[in-house]
């Protein structure tokens, strides 16, 4: 069974060669709705969704950070309130001293869902879990957890950070690997 | 000084796969009814709020699309976002413009048309709903992603169990079943539900709402106009709205919606009410089912149940018609569909039909006290909006 991204991309590319057909045929894109039978227009324009975002101001995150095996945040040196996401502004003072810190590497799971119906630009994984851990610190984190069978998943469950390569697309990210318990 | 406000006009379109037209002509099958019931023309609308999320539609602009598509070009025209919960936002933008003295007669306009992109996109459009840097990018959290999380937490913490939440999805099909503006015809069994297959474990196919194309429009007014339009004016009583962080891992528990805590609270107290007793002082209510576990959250985050016990009001059947608190006879957005932009004022046109006894009879509640509550939540707890309908005048 191909995965839910090329199932997608099937389904419209049926539709694109029907709609090519009916240019052929009488002159326009447009096809019957399989279901209700109803006329639509194939979209002859395309765009492609693809952002440049500025981690200008983290860079530290990624460089002294994911790429040294350590997830980082900020902590605001008037209030100690600590970031993470990590923000470069703490907006309680009003400043921006900021000093960089590691997150520590042990939490527990305080909630988690396993993810079958994937985002279009998810659809070429398996099923994946995504779960939200407090650190030891207290400080609250998402990202995936390393087990995607419900019955070795439970609320409370010890885990623990790893910095790790997401393939395919081979860049640095973080996830939770589940502890073994005594 | 503010001014009273009241609904008096409504329209609503068919929910569904609508293929059969296009996003002007969705939302025309409900500004045509909201301006016949209200009596009033085009050119008498002075405000226009038009909620629409997109995205996933083609119109960028649908809000200048619609309103030259409907004639009314030329208003005060604003289009608002507030995600799942925008048709609230708009509906409180022509609220205010009127309470203000800005406007004598506005609109709210929803629609969204979800079905002009193939599902995965769609998924992934909501998904992108919260955080997209941090939450979305590397982790590819879905809407029903979300909503588990708090479904797997909330059942942990409490013992309530997966068919407690396919409960909220039976009640909620039946009373669609008996809506014919609904998406979904066909009443479920808790056991249809638990054996559907899972989007975003604990959440099944039937604990989920589907994608819809819709659209609702109400006409306001104010007091002074609505007494020369209407006898029987449906007022907009209170609103309250919050919001919430965009990081879910920034969320004290996922036992509550904050937002939708505070939001309540806001609309509560703006109308002199006490959430200790809000049941006693509210007919019906429409709450945010998006997901069944949203609305055993709404249940606790309006004070229809304490804190860990809104399970057992469908467990109990007391959200029926005829219960202690009926909830969602329109079939909710589980079972009457989600068209975003739509949503919220799709929530206003039924209570408003609720309040005036004009509903079919299988999901028409009592009217006793005259008051029904709408509870409409953007994303997850992003944003909250609570607001309270009423057959009577408020004091000012």
């Amino acid at each position: 069974m191909s995965n839910q991204r090329e199932q997608a991309d099937m389904f419209l590319k049926q539709m694109e060669s029907f709609a090519n057909e009916m240019k052929k045929a009488i002159g326009l894109p447009i096809i019957p709705e399989p279901k209700s039978g109803a006329q639509l227009w194939y979209d002859q324009r395309e765009i492609t969704l693809k952002f440049l975002i500025s981690v200008e101001k983290i860079k530290k995150f990624f460089h002294e950070g994911l790429a040294q095996g350590k997830l980082l945040a900020t902590r605001c040196k008037k209030c100690g309130r600590i970031f993470f996401p990590p923000q470069v502004d703490c907006p309680y003072c009003k400043t921006s001293d900021m000093e960089w810190i590691e997150l520590p590497k042990e939490g527990e799971l305080v909630t988690y869902t396993i993810i079958t119906t994937r985002p279009y630009s998810f659809g070429h994984y398996p099923d994946y879990t995504v779960g939200v851990v407090k650190l030891k610190n207290g400080v609250q984190v998402t990202a995936w957890i390393r087990e995607t069978d419900p019955k070795k998943l439970r609320v409370g469950m010890p885990v623990k950070l790893e910095i790790v390569k997401r393939e395919p697309e081979g860049y640095l990210t973080y996830e939770f690997v589940p502890v073994e318990e005594e | 000084m503010t001014r009273n406000v009241a609904i008096v006009g409504t329209g609503h379109s068919k929910f569904g796969n609508r293929y059969d037209v296009n996003i002007a002509e969705l939302a025309w099958e409900a500004i045509k009814q909201a301006l016949e019931e209200a009596g009033v023309e085009q050119k008498d609308v002075e405000f226009v709020s038009f909620s629409n999320v997109g995205g996933w539609s083609s119109e960028g602009l649908a809000s200048v699309v619609t309103l030259e598509y409907a004639g009314l070009t030329g208003a005060e025209l604003y289009r608002v976002e507030a995600a799942c919960a925008s048709g609230s936002a708009a509906i409180k933008a022509a609220h205010d413009a009127i309470a203000s003295g800005q406007a004598d007669i506005a609109m709210a306009i929803g629609v969204e048309k979800m079905n002009e992109s193939p599902t995965p996109t769609v998924i992934e459009f909501i998904g992108r709903a919260g955080n997209f840097f941090w939450e979305f990018q590397n982790f590819g959290l879905t809407f029903p992603g979300y909503y588990a999380l708090y479904a797997t937490r909330y059942l942990a913490e409490y013992g309530a169990t997966e068919e407690d939440l396919c409960r909220v999805a039976v009640k909620n099909h039946y009373y669609a079943s008996v809506n014919p503006k609904a998406q979904f015809q066909m009443p479920i069994t808790v056991e249809k539900c638990m054996k559907s297959r899972y989007i975003a474990w604990p959440l099944k196919l039937f604990d989920c709402s589907p994608i819809t194309d819709g659209a609702a429009a109400v006409v306001l007014a104010s007091e002074e106009m609505a007494k020369k339009l209407t006898d029987s004016p449906v007022w907009i009583e209170s609103i309250g709205v919050s919001s919430g962080t965009s990081n879910l891992s920034r969320r004290d528990d996922f036992l509550h919606l904050e937002a939708g805590t505070i939001a309540a609270n806001r609309a509560y107290k703006k109308a002199g009410l006490s959430r200790d007793d809000i049941v006693r002082h509210v007919d019906v209510a429409e709450v945010h089912d998006c997901f069944t576990i949203a609305e055993i959250l709404a249940y606790e985050d309006l004070g229809f149940a304490k804190r860990g016990e809104g399970y057992q009001l469908i467990r109990n059947e007391e959200t029926y018609k005829g219960g202690k608190i009926p909830v969602n006879l329109s079939g909710g957005l589980k079972a009457k569909g989600h068209p975003l932009g739509a949503t919220g004022i799709s929530m206003a046109v039924d209570l408003t039909r609720q309040l005036q006894g004009r509903v079919e009879k299988e999901r028409q509640a009592d009217i006793k006290v005259g008051r029904a509550l709408a509870h409409n939540i953007g994303g997850t707890g992003h944003y909250a909006y609570v607001t309270l309908y009423s057959l009577s005048k408020p004091r000012r």
